[in-house]
């Protein structure tokens, strides 16, 4: 399935870290599943309008976090098998997120029960391809 | 960053009209294939830099060379190796397109004359046009579709996008894109538009008020700029002393404080105040580069007279 990048100039963001974390989203969600190609870096830095280099940098993070595989003369597909976080990096990563979740519907008057259901209800939704058990692989 | 990689290295540049200095002490190293930003506000001596580069202003001492030939006695050769756009888009008004891209063809072995129709195909320029009847942006279009037609080694472009509508301002950016298809192209621009520069940027240099002030990768430019913002339960102390401090901003109860680097000494600094809250927060390319270049030291901002006026 082929993943659609958007990415904003002018953000905090740097446009690399856009394209890591867009990337990152499209496989944990199941719209890039392993075996999926990706764009090369030059077909992507023209179609985004970006340095080629800027490409290749968020390609070699993705890389080196197990996410990416350059397979040679063929280019550049989603991993088969996805190394994942230590545990604690995963959580380091995690909290923040989870923080601005609930503090964002406390401002908004949700209840916890109200949250706990909505929570529930996403999760049901999303299909990870390995079913959200890392310990399947 | 090896000496030999450099296509532009400059050495205690400096450029005086009359008794102000236009140029500073500038020492310059652009690394052969990259694409190089150089910003400053107007006025700061982009455009004398980047016109001794180009051999046509002396400079009133230091060094400089560009593509290994000292820039006081550019060759023909080597000019041929540089595309130069300046900012004043310098043309004769009677030719037409065809005969401006005719012209400039006379003068460059490598004349790439699809490049030439292919960008002065994407501004919308007929080859008949004349050149006196077209629009600004139609005329930096034409401009730049005579810098890229020679495949340059080295391109200068003077603020390459004053002017140019965002659809023109696109077909620039793409243009540049193009051109770095081949890995031993550089690119050497100047521009007040951060946008395009986080687009295509590999490294920027600043200028301030004619002396360089950083020169570094553009990521790295962007994570060495930080804002911190610390709340307080009363009145925000007064700022001590603190390395890299661009600016601070002091409300009622908090104090906004942009460094850059923003490293461990600063961060002790910050935290002896003992604020109630501590956030560091990055900053877009945009803002840290307003707070680079903008006024220094402290501002208050009072909403609250500001909010008396109707």
């Amino acid at each position: 399935m082929a993943v659609k990048f958007i990415i904003n100039t002018g953000s905090n963001t740097p446009i690399y870290q856009q394209i890591t974390g867009q990337a990152r989203l499209a496989v944990a969600s199941g719209r890039l599943a392993p075996g999926d190609q990706l764009p090369s870096v030059r077909a992507l830095a023209e179609e985004l309008v970006v340095n080629p280099n800027t490409v290749a940098r968020a390609y070699a993070d993705l890389t080196r976090e197990g996410l990416l595989e350059a397979r040679a003369g063929r280019g550049v597909f989603i991993t088969r098998k996805r190394k994942v976080y230590s545990r604690a990096e995963g959580w380091r990563r995690l909290e923040p997120l989870l923080d601005a979740l609930i503090g964002e519907a406390m401002v908004l008057d949700f209840t916890r029960e109200e949250l706990r259901k909505a929570f529930e209800e996403k999760l049901g939704q999303w299909k990870h391809p390995k079913g959200g058990d890392r310990n399947e692989e | 960053m090896r000496n030999e990689a450099s296509v532009i290295r400059t050495r205690g540049l400096t450029k005086y009209f009359g008794a102000k200095p236009a140029v500073y002490e500038l020492s310059l190293d652009v690394p052969r294939g990259c694409v190089f930003a150089f910003l400053g506000r107007n006025g700061s001596g982009k455009t004398t830099t980047i016109r001794m580069l180009a051999g046509l202003e002396q400079p009133t001492r230091g060094t400089g060379s560009i593509l290994g030939c000292d820039i006081q006695a550019l060759t023909p050769e080597i000019r041929a190796r540089i595309g130069y756009l300046t900012e004043e888009h310098q043309l004769y008004s009677w030719m037409s397109v065809q005969e401006c891209g005719e012209f400039q063809s006379k003068f460059f072995a490598n004349w790439n004359n699809r490049i030439f129709r292919g960008i002065a195909g994407h501004f919308g320029l007929k080859s008949t046009a004349k050149v006196k009847d077209l629009s600004r942006g139609e005329r930096a279009g034409l401009c730049l579709a005579l810098t890229l037609a020679p495949e340059p080694e080295l391109l200068l472009l003077d603020d390459p996008g004053m002017g140019l509508d965002p659809v023109a301002h696109r077909t620039l950016i793409e243009s540049m894109i193009y051109l770095t298809r081949k890995s031993d192209r550089t690119i050497f621009f100047s521009s007040h538009d951060i946008s395009d520069v986080e687009r295509v940027a590999d490294y920027i240099a600043v200028l301030d008020r004619s002396v360089l002030r950083a020169c570094c990768p553009l990521e790295k430019f962007q994570e060495c700029v930080r804002q911190v913002r610390l709340r307080f339960s009363g009145a925000p102390p007064a700022l001590p002393k603190i390395p890299g401090l661009l600016q601070s901003i002091r409300t009622e109860n908090e104090l906004r404080v942009t460094c850059a680097p923003y490293d461990g000494e600063a961060e002790k600094t910050l935290r002896a105040l003992s604020p109630m809250e501590m956030e560091t927060v990055p900053l877009g390319l945009e803002d840290a580069f307003i707070s680079y270049l903008g006024e220094r030291g402290e501002k208050t901002f009072i909403l609250s007279e500001m909010e008396a006026q109707p």
